[in-house]
């Protein structure tokens, strides 16, 4: 691009002629070979592709699985897809083992394999996966509109979790309070919808509530610079206590008058909420669920193309740097974990304005260290984090599905899938994931 | 067009609880000029110029700008005062990209607030190619080498209109290319109109582009020198004894030979050779120093040696015996003595006191230990005699270590280091960020080690402290030997060897082409070929007199040098 570097503007003036145009390109290359290819990726693609290849395909079940496509009420309808399980389980795994084959293959060459790579892998595995449990069920048939869209729903929460997360550790703040503000948001929104028979207020006190148990967090970890996990964890227990205290003095007491907060009505947009499969998950939602593809979406423009948001990463990444350009460094975070707090405190609405309409003990029931866990997995990303909470929510959903079903795999199996996945990705197996510099780091001036 | 402006510090001082960082300093920079601070580590530089950038508040004095005072609350005030600070450590986030650390604080946005980093990319260009900078607009800053991080630095002052801009201690982490292009760049903005406050320890740079020279020392002006003013006459100034810069050491003596390296290779985790079979060997009383610009394999060199490697193939031998292939504890014991480049991180605990550093390597043994016991009442006796005879600096054997000041922490490690028989000593970058009273007193100790009988092997990126320590001199490029030439090799020679010329090819090009002194200032190491008391010379030409010589054909391997050795410093 610099090529004009080569005239200077100004004659007379040095400039390094010998270098000319190519010399930014001279730069980088070192410093591109200088971060190794390893053989992490390569390995764990192959050990998993033949794990699929002996127990999807080998081993796997000689049935058909049936996967419907359409719901009854959809705007056309689709044929089932019946698919032979061996076949599938071997043509698929062989697949896997091409693509770990790549991997290898660029390895050797000393070539980053391409970001496609793990994603395509991935789904593939997941396809298998599910092929291989649906085709050993007692009844070999599940609907994947079903599926797809319970994964959604189950994941409302965890997603607004995440970004809470994003939003907190992306200033330098960590955020292991995720479960707190959930929980804070869930009770408060039961409350007010209850008192005021407004559902949209009772939506609007969970952020507030969600947002005060930030504050705490920011006051204690920023002002006065406590440990900020230890801060997390006193406040989740903290609002655990509180919010199953006053369950059980007061709202148990007088059920009517304080639990009974009424659902947050689906809106379902017409004709565009029949198209099978994608129709119910975008749009047949809650407001909570509307809002979910907003934040989400708002939250990565404001991060990655807006003055604010690049401050906020300068602030989390070196605040020293973005103090010396004059950014008031805890003032943006003091803010950044307080909107992180409102937009768990939404997440936590989900649970008793949508999924149930009441409140029960813990009924976040652990959600926020999941949340957090996709944080983690979606690299500090708000969209990495939505799939990540996606794919939690849908392991959350494959396992009551199957439980229903009826396969030889123990439903508390799939269960612990989602945890697996975590563990290694936070390895760095799946890809380098690397928090923000000063994530965890209190800053203090001079 | 380009606004000058005048600067005037007036009785500032700043307090730290008890300890005055400044008392009542005055200074005023002239527009157009550059105005160098001269002072030791911890005289207070710093401190005065974090004052000057709204980062401390003054406890007393006055900030005048063009006569008028004014007061900065916080950086933001004396950006938009006309004041910009390039930091000693850079301030700049590593995985931004460089116009993403430009337009940080001073975001030009369309609606919305969205950034324009458009805009900013084309400001970048301009400045860019007003100075030659080449810098690309769109690389992360963490694939940029220093030399090239500290331009997006200035880059960022110039953005915001700077006039005057503060150089703190920019040269501490460049190599000496690096350092003459700063220079030269430095010139080039005063002939731009830019006032520059230059922060250094370094005599010879600063004599060389400096206008004006206020001293200071411990926390005070101590006078305005003329860069005219010799070496010795600066830093006598500095340090406030008269200082001995030439070091006095006899011709060595070299007994026997019981250090030998052969056919050493280290390999990276990426694969690459970082050190590629190198054979060398240092008798007894002989320092061999090993030159070479940063980043070319020294690091991985002396680790393999201490048995921090992993992958190292050929042999190392003391007195006769394999250390390849054992522990760290066992090289130690077999008598290794070793200062780490980077004390802070490698050489020592900051939190542990004086006392306990001193005993790091020697914690489990007598007089120290007995059984699973220590005795602190040692460990304290130890700290006393070792203090004494190092001159370190400190009220206290039990304060914590990281208290000290740079030369201070250094003698602490060089104390420990040699505080027991050793059968080779190792010191790398031994004087790294260390004022110039104890570089003196560091330098005799280790000549004080070789003439004990000891086999010494110095790294060193400094080539001023290579030529005055070495009895050989050893030059790596990317992992090679380049060649071992004797003491009293010329700098221009050994620049160019730094340059991964052989010996013979570097002095046939230093002898062809550098016929005139005004070369200095912008090659390897010719700067010092000068005779000392002249250097102010080349800078009074115009500034085009330095690009001439960028294009001499002499010049050349030593540019490409530079982004050579940069892969290497990223491993």
């Amino acid at each position: 691009m610099s090529t004009t570097a080569a005239t200077s503007p100004v004659p007379g003036k040095p400039l390094k002629p010998q270098q000319g145009p190519t010399h930014p390109d001279r730069n980088h290359k070192p410093a591109v070979s200088a971060k190794p290819v390893t053989w992490k990726l390569p390995v764990t693609l192959l050990v998993l592709a033949v794990v699929a290849f002996i127990v999807f395909g080998l081993l796997g079940p000689h049935g058909t699985a049936k996967f419907g496509i359409s719901s009854g009420g959809d705007f056309f309808q689709l044929p089932a897809i019946e698919v032979p399980a061996y076949l599938a389980g071997i043509v698929l795994s062989v697949i896997m083992l091409g693509l770990a084959g790549y991997a290898m293959f660029l390895k050797t060459k000393n070539v980053r394999p391409p970001r496609w790579l793990p994603v395509i892998f991935t789904v593939l595995f997941v396809v298998s996966f599910l092929i291989w449990v649906v085709g050993g069920a007692r009844t070999p048939s599940i609907s994947l509109a079903g599926l797809i869209a319970g994964s959604v729903t189950l994941a409302v929460p965890i997603v607004f979790g995440s970004l809470s997360g994003v939003l907190c550790e992306r200033a330098g703040v960590v955020n292991i309070a995720i479960e707190g503000q959930l929980l804070g948001g869930a009770f408060t929104a039961a409350i007010v919808a209850s008192l005021t028979d407004n559902p949209y207020l009772g939506l609007l006190a969970a952020a507030v509530a969600g947002a005060l148990v930030s504050m705490v967090l920011a006051v204690f970890s920023i002002k006065y610079v406590v440990n900020q996990i230890i801060v997390g964890v006193v406040l989740n227990v903290l609002i655990s206590g509180l919010t199953g205290f006053l369950f059980s003095t007061v709202m148990q007491a007088n059920k009517e008058m304080f639990n009974s907060p009424g659902r947050l009505p689906i809106i379902e947009i017409p004709v565009l909420s029949s198209i099978p499969v994608l129709g119910p998950i975008l749009f047949k939602q809650s407001v909570v669920g509307y809002l979910m593809y907003v934040a989400v979406i708002v939250v990565w423009i404001g991060l990655f193309k807006t003055k604010w948001g690049l401050r906020v990463r300068a602030v989390g990444e070196h605040p020293q740097a973005a103090d010396t350009l004059g950014i008031k460094v805890n003032a943006t975070r003091f803010w950044n974990v307080t909107l992180g707090g409102a937009v768990a405190g939404i997440g936590g609405s989900f649970f008793t304005l949508v999924a149930i309409d009441s409140f029960t003990k813990e009924i976040s029931g652990g959600r926020g260290f999941i949340a957090l866990a996709a944080m983690i997995l979606g690299r500090w990303n708000p969209i990495g984090a939505f799939f990540a909470a996606l794919l939690f929510g849908f392991a959350d959903n494959l396992q009551s599905i199957v439980t229903i079903i009826g396969t030889p795999v123990p439903s508390q199996f799939m269960a612990m899938l989602p945890y697996l996945v975590t563990v290694f990705a936070v390895a760095g197996l799946v890809g380098r994931s690397r928090p923000p510099a000063a994530d965890g780091i209190p800053y203090v001036k001079g | 067009m380009v606004r000058v402006l005048k600067l005037e510090l007036k009785g500032i001082t700043k307090r730290f609880g008890s300890l005055v960082a400044n008392d009542h300093i005055d200074v005023v920079v002239e527009p157009g000029q550059i105005h160098c601070l001269l002072g030791e580590n911890g005289a207070g530089k710093s401190t005065l110029m974090n004052v000057l950038y709204g980062l401390y508040e003054p406890t007393e004095g006055q900030i005048l700008v063009d006569d008028k005072p004014v007061t900065f609350r916080g950086p933001g005030d004396a950006m938009a005062a006309g004041i910009g600070m390039v930091h000693q450590h850079f301030m700049l986030i590593p995985v931004f990209t460089v116009a993403e650390n430009v337009a940080l604080g001073a975001e030009t946005t369309k609606a919305g607030g969205f950034l324009n980093l458009d805009d900013t990319r084309r400001k970048i260009q301009e400045i860019s190619d007003r100075y030659g900078f080449d810098v690309d607009p769109d690389a992360l800053i963490e694939d940029l080498p220093v030399g090239v991080q500290q331009r997006v630095e200035i880059i960022k002052a110039l953005v915001r209109d700077a006039k005057v801009l503060i150089l703190d201690e920019p040269t501490a982490v460049l190599t000496p290319q690096d350092t003459d292009e700063l220079l030269d760049i430095m010139r080039q903005l005063k002939s731009h109109g830019t006032s520059i406050v230059f922060i250094s320890h370094k005599l010879r740079e600063v004599k060389a582009v400096s206008d004006t020279i206020t001293v200071i020392r411990r926390g005070k002006v101590v006078g305005t020198a003329d860069p005219g003013a010799s070496t010795t006459e600066l830093a006598s100034m500095m340090v406030g004894r008269a200082v001995n810069l030439t070091l006095d050491k006899a011709p060595a003596t070299p007994q026997e030979t019981t250090f030998e390296v052969k056919g050493l290779t280290v390999i990276a985790p990426s694969g690459q050779h970082v050190v590629d079979g190198i054979s060398f060997d240092i008798a007894r009383g002989e320092i061999l120093a090993i030159a070479g610009v940063q980043g070319n394999g020294q690091t991985e060199l002396t680790e393999a040696i201490l048995g921090l490697q992993d992958r190292v193939h050929g042999s190392i031998l003391l007195d006769g015996e394999e250390l390849l292939g054992r522990s760290v504890k066992e090289v130690l014991n077999a008598g290794v003595g070793f200062v780490p480049e980077d004390r802070s991180v490698d050489g020592l605990i900051g939190t542990f006191s004086i006392a306990e550093n001193l005993i790091l390597d020697r914690y489990d043994q007598a007089p120290f230990a007995k059984g699973i016991s220590m005795s602190p009442a040692k460990v304290l006796e130890n700290a006393k005699t070792r203090i004494d005879e190092f001159d370190v600096r400190t009220p206290s054997g039990s304060l914590a270590a990281g208290t000290l000041s740079g030369g201070n922490q250094q003698k602490l490690v060089m104390a420990r280091e040699l505080s027991r028989p050793l059968r080779l000593f190792i010191a790398s970058q031994p004087t790294r960020g260390v004022d110039v009273g104890s570089i003196e007193f560091l330098h005799k100790r280790i000549v004080a080690e070789r003439d004990h009988g000891t086999p010494v092997m110095i790294v060193s990126t400094e080539l001023d402290e290579v030529i005055d320590l070495a009895d050989r001199i050893a030059v790596l490029y990317k992992g090679k030997l380049v060649g071992i030439v004797p003491a009293g090799t010329g700098r221009g020679v050994l620049g160019l060897m730094m340059a991964g010329l052989s010996p013979e090819d570097a002095h046939g090009d230093a002898a062809g082409s550098h016929p005139a002194p005004p070369t200095a200032g912008t090659t390897a190491g010719s700067p010092a070929e000068t005779p000392a008391g002249s250097p102010a010379e080349p800078q009074s030409g115009s500034p085009a007199a330095p690009q001439a010589t960028k294009q001499a054909p002499a010049a050349q391997p030593v540019q490409e040098s530079r982004s050579g050795a940069v892969g290497d410093d990223h491993e």
